[in-house]
Order: structure tokens, then sequence, then C-alpha cells
């Protein structure tokens, strides 16, 4: 059985309210939504990919692409851009060497910028791992991601 | 329950649980709309209705409301002209100014809106959309830059064609319309009907033009270019060029056709007389073997892509029957004579529908790689190129189309509505039992308006049950019934409701009553004519007895057929 039929056991078929606990979960189980496993939940609650698809667009949170093993995101709000994310994300990408929605060539890291984390009153926030940063300056980043890649290889 | 309200300081009647919309419109009082479609529910998306109301700070939109005995309207105070001309500013602000090379140049909503409001001046400026144009599908363009997220394409596509390939993706200013996995149309579940161009007020969607091609053909000295044009053109054509419909017009199109450069002008017509001749020959000889199986007709492009991504457990009971513009297609290649100095054949087809040029492309439709139907020209189209070669409609004489498919019955008029194929194969098979014509009490029952209708008519001692699907909603109720275990002998399936003359080439309807006006149109005229089905018709006759005999390629009627399978896309 694989870990979206797993997931999928869990709800009802055809019930078209559990779309979003699903694609959490199956976020949650593969770091990301694959095309296979919209087509399986689309057949799973009888509803077309193409909503599902559309739907899953409209919050930041749904990736469609597998990305690193470290996925950064980055608030590119205007409050973080105020109190400087544009330093930051431009640390994150001269660092990394790649774009955001880019993943680096050993798989290790991938980042995108995102809206609205909920931290304004202390931008710029970052998000890796299950870790809130907060009051990122951008000298800090090459250390920062220097010590994730050692944490990665440690996994 | 009617009451009185104010509106503009006078009063007007309105009706208890209708919108200010319509009790407006009732009483003459025009405003503008953007995302409202006629017989959908309102979603107030747009505000482009916004009205003010005395004792609500908002404005509020006249299409979702309810009108209520309180209301005291002002619909173009200072307040809601400035919102209303404010709301056309910003869809404005971030759309490409380049109307004058737009496929919808003063035949666009937003931009009549926008003179309407009387904008003269880009005040409100954002960040451009970033032009991308999807060409991949051979019937429908999406370009995405002149897209103004009104939702109309998604809510036909999901409502009424049941596909459901296209949904807003992303959120935001990155908004755009687009299939799953925001890929392009081909490799979507898109069944390229067109329903889509029909309702989309600018030109985000459109079809795909093959004028050039056609024009580049038209120059060339070493081809034939043969013309033919389904039964419902010249009635469209008249209504798109603004010319009244005669019966001479069928007429004055084809010398029109001659006069554009077209060396031979057929009808298509005369391929819905062979398809609806073998499809009652298909159900007669059935009646003998044992085994009866629904036949399903496969005249409607669209539906066929359709059964193929959605319903593959219908694909047996498929007819293999070729759709009439390819019928046709495959005798014009075979029987027009090519000469040493024009060794090429090039067929056009001009069609009330979109699907038909996905349809003309078809693998199964070619032979030795090389298509019957070399380009599938739009109403609208073909309006463009008459226009473009200077032709005076008004003012030419008729001329016969040529032999050997010079002539159509009306039972294949009568096919460019939904149910009139199954109409018309019911009255050939009265006719073959040797009545005059199918019992008229029971074949009514496929004219009423239900989008699934069926009825059962016995001929000669033999019953003949059909079904007809006006639009893919009815689909759900015809497999209902087939895994009930009913019985029927011929099903016809539209995609388009209303049949062809709702179809996605032809002028937009607006509503189901125009499209039954149209429907009505054709039912008189069927009434009317002459030659009412293909037994009578002299063409069918010469072609069954003469032409298919003398061309050995056509004689076993290989060639009308052909096969479908299974489309392996994201549904």
């Amino acid at each position: 059985m694989s870990k979206i039929d797993e997931i999928l056991s869990r709800y009802r078929e055809g019930s078209h309210e559990s779309l979003i606990p699903i694609l959490q979960d199956v976020q949650e189980a593969e770091g990301y939504l694959s095309e296979n496993a919209i087509v399986h939940i689309g057949s799973f609650l009888r509803m077309s990919t193409t909503k599902i698809f559309g739907l899953a667009t409209f919050y930041d949170r749904f990736r469609f692409f597998p990305g690193g093993r470290v996925h950064i995101r980055i608030c590119n709000g205007t409050s973080c851009f105020i109190n400087g994310s544009a330093p930051v994300i431009a640390a994150v990408r001269e660092t990394l060497g790649i774009e955001p929605g880019q993943t680096t060539r050993d798989g290790r890291f991938s980042y995108e910028l995102t809206t609205c984390m909920g931290g304004c009153n202390e931008g710029p926030v970052l998000f890796c791992g299950d870790n809130y940063k907060t009051r990122v300056h951008p000298e800090d980043v090459p250390d920062m991601l220097a010590k994730l890649k050692s944490l990665s290889d440690l996994q | 329950m009617q009451f009185t309200i104010e509106v503009n300081n006078r009063s007007i009647k309105a009706e208890k649980g209708e919108t200010i919309l319509s009790a407006l419109n009732r009483n003459g009082i025009m405003i503008p709309t953007l995302c409202r479609m006629a017989e959908f529910t309102p979603t107030g998306a747009c505000r482009m209705c916004v009205v003010e109301v005395e004792g609500r700070d908002r404005l509020i939109t006249a299409c979702s409301a309810p009108v209520e005995e309180w209301m005291k309207i002002k619909t173009h105070s200072p307040r809601v002209i400035r919102a209303r001309k404010t709301i056309v500013e910003l869809l404005l602000s971030n759309h490409p100014d380049d109307c004058l090379y737009c496929d919808r140049n003063l035949d666009c909503e937003l931009q009549r809106l926008s003179d309407e409001m009387q904008v003269r001046e880009r005040r409100i400026r954002g960040s451009k959309i970033k032009p991308r144009r999807d060409q991949s599908s051979p019937a429908i363009v999406r370009e995405l830059s002149k897209c103004i997220l009104c939702g109309r394409c998604i809510r036909v596509c999901e409502e009424v064609v049941t596909a459901t390939s296209i949904d807003f993706i992303g959120r935001g200013r990155y908004t755009h319309v687009g299939p799953a996995m925001d890929r392009d149309f081909n490799f979507s579940s898109c069944i390229h009907c067109g329903q889509c161009v029909l309702v989309c007020p600018t030109g985000a969607l459109h079809e795909k033009h093959y004028l050039s091609e056609v024009q580049e053909q038209l120059s060339k000295n070493d081809v034939i270019r043969v013309i033919q044009y389904s039964p419902l053109v010249p009635y469209a054509l008249a209504n798109e060029m603004g010319v009244k419909y005669t019966r001479d017009f069928d007429r004055i199109l084809n010398a029109t056709l001659r006069k554009t450069g077209f060396d031979k002008v057929f009808l298509s017509g005369a391929g819905t007389d062979i398809l609806i001749t073998e499809l009652a020959d298909a159900i007669i000889g059935s009646e003998t073997t044992a085994g009866r199986k629904p036949l399903i007709v496969s005249a409607c492009p669209a539906w066929v892509k359709y059964c193929e991504q959605f319903t593959p457990e219908l694909l047996p009971l498929l007819s293999t029957l070729k759709p009439p513009q390819q019928i046709s297609g495959s005798i014009i290649k075979s029987v027009v004579p090519v000469s040493d100095d024009r060794p090429r054949v090039y067929t056009v087809s001009v069609t009330p529908c979109t699907a038909m040029k996905f349809e003309a492309r078809r693998d199964s439709m070619t032979r030795k790689g090389i298509s019957d139907i070399d380009t599938v020209l739009t109403v609208r189209e073909l309006a463009r190129l008459i226009i473009l070669y200077g032709i005076d409609m008004t003012n030419i004489d008729p001329e016969p189309a040529d032999e050997p498919m010079e002539l159509r019955s009306s039972a294949a008029l009568l096919a460019e509505v939904a149910g009139g194929i199954a109409e018309s194969v019911l009255r050939t098979i009265a006719v073959r039992a040797g009545g005059k014509e199918a019992d008229r009490v029971a074949v009514k029952k496929l004219r009423s308006t239900g989008i699934f209708r069926e009825t059962s008519v016995t001929a000669g001692g033999v019953t003949c049950s059909v079904a007809v699907v006006d639009g893919l909603k009815g689909l759900e109720k015809l497999k209902q019934m087939l895994d009930a275990g009913t019985h029927f002998d011929l099903v016809e399936v539209m995609a388009c409701p209303g049949g062809c003359v709702n179809g996605g080439g032809m002028i937009p309807a607006g509503s189901k009553e125009a499209v039954r006006q149209r429907t009505r149109f054709i039912w008189q005229t069927d009434e009317q004519e002459a030659v009412r089905g293909p037994e009578q018709s002299s063409t069918v006759a010469g072609l069954y007895g003469n032409v298919f005999d003398q061309c050995p390629e056509l004689a076993d009627k290989k060639l009308f057929h052909t096969h479908f399978s299974k489309r392996d896309v994201l549904l």
C-alpha cells in the first residue's frame, strides 16, 4: 500500500470537504504534491484534477516540486520587506546559487518566497524545517545555511 | 407577489424574489454587467453592476442582491458612475493596450465598457501581466495577458460542458486561468467545444485562426481548392454579416466562395445524408442479428473526445462512422480529379464548430498521413475571409454547388440541432419500412427542452427506441439508464447544449431562448423544404449509384469508418 493510499484510507470516499486535510497529509508525507498524487486524490474524491490543482495553488503552503531535503521559505510580504527581507533573499540566492523554486544540484537545498507568515513584528521571517527564524540579518545567512547543511548530513 | 420600489425617484414594479438587476432591466433601465451570464447563478465578482441603495453604506451588486420592498435605488448617481469607471480603469491597469491587433477588436466587452464609461486615459498603472500565448491546441488559443479573470469560461466548462478543464490557478496578481498542472491545452482534458470562447468577454480565449493558411493556398496556381460548408453555415453567416437570410442565400454563398478563389464548392450536408443513411442501415441491419447494442452517434467531435477521456467504457458502443465533415472530405479527396499542372487538392471545411478543427487533425482521419480536410474554418473566420476579399454578398448572382455533392436534404440541416440526427434516422427508417414519415407524435418527444430525451417509434412492425443527450450534462442520465439495462437502438450525444446551433464557432447566442429561436428556424425550414430525407435526394442516389461504384477506394465504404481509443489525460 502506497503512502497516498494509506492517507486516503483515513478519509471517506467522495467527501469534497476532506480535500484540504488530504492535501496537507500528502504534502507532509511526500514533501510535495506530485501529479500522481493529485490524480489519485481526484479519483478518490471524484473531483477534477483541474479543481484540485486550482485550489492547491491558491495556498502558499502547497508545493508541486520535490524540492531539497532542506526547504526554506522566506517571507516576501510588505512588513518583512520594510524590515529588510530583500538583502536576506539576495544573500540566500547568492549562497545557494539558485533561484526561488529551484533545487541545488546536490538535492540538499531549495527555497521559495511566500506571502506573510504572521511574524510581521519580528521580520524578516524565514521558515525552515519546523522552525521560524525571526529578525534574520543578511550577514547571518551563510552561517545559518552552513549549520543547516551539517544538520542535513546527520539525517 | 408584486410591489413598488423607487428607482431614480420614480416608482417601478418589482417581483418578490427577483434580483435588482432583473427588476431594472424589465423596466427598461440598463446597467452594465461583466461577469454575469444569463441563466447562471450570479457571483457578483466583477462589481460592474453596483447600484446605490438608500440606507446602505456600501454600493451593492444588482446582479446578485434580491430586490426588497423598502428599497430606494439610484442606478446612475455620480457615486455609482465613479465606482463603475474605477472598476473598468482597474481592469485596464494591467491589460495590454493592443486593441488594434487583438482578435476581438470592436467586438470586446471590456473595450465597450471602457468606451461607455468614457475612460480616455490610463489613470491607474499596474504592472502588465506577462504575455503568455498558448497555441498548443488545434482549436482554441489562450492569451493570458488579455484575461480579466471574470471566471465565465471556468463556470461554463464546469457547469455546462462538465469537462472542468480549466480553473483559476495561483493567487493574487499571479492568478490566471488554465488546465490542471498549468499545462497547455493540448495536454489537458479540454474537448475543444468552444463554449468558453463564446462567453469570453475579451480576446483571452478565441478560436485558432487558419485564414493565413487559406490565403496562401488561394494564391497558388498548382492546387485545386475545394471548400465545403455545413448546412447551418449560410444562415449563421447571414447573421454575422448583418444580411437578412433568404432561401437564395445558400446559392449566393456558393457564388461568393467561387469569387474568393475556390475551384469547387460542395455541401457537407451530403456527408450528413450519407451518415444518416449508413446509421439507418446499421440499425435495420442489426435488427436481424442477435444481441442488439445501442449505437452511439459519433458525429459530435467534442463528445467523441469527451468519451475517449471520461467514459471509455462507452467507446465500444460508439459508431465507427466518420462525422459528416470527414465523410464528405474523404469523398472529395477520392473523386476530385487532379491534373499534371495541378496535382494537389486542398480542402477547406466551414463549420459552426471549433472541435472540428481538432477532429480534422486526428490520426484516424488521415490516409497515409494526408488529411481529408486540410483546414477547418468557423463561421466567424469565413465572414472575415469574405470581407478580406472584398466581396459584396448583396450584389451577386446565385449559383448552384458542384457535383457530386451539390444538394443536401433537409434532414442534413435538421442534424444541426440536438436530436436532429436521431430524428432524421427515424424518418429514414420509417420511409424504408414503407411509411410516408415517422410517427409525428413520438418523434416530437425529441424536440422537447430536456437535457435527456427519449422516444420509440414503430415502423413496419419494427420498434426503434432512441435517446438524445442534449449537452453533456445529460450524460449522467444516459449512463444510469444504460446501467439499469434500458435498451436504446440509437443514442445521439451533442456536447453543446442545443446542438451545433450553439456551437463554439457560431456567433454567441447569449441565452437559451436565443438558441431555441435558431432551433425553431431550422425546424421551420425543415418543414418547408421539398427534399426531406437522404432517400429522396438525387445527390445521395448519384453518390451511391454512380460515384462510389466508379471509385475503387469508396466502393467498400471502408473510408467512411474510423476508430476511437482511450485517451490518457489528467481528468
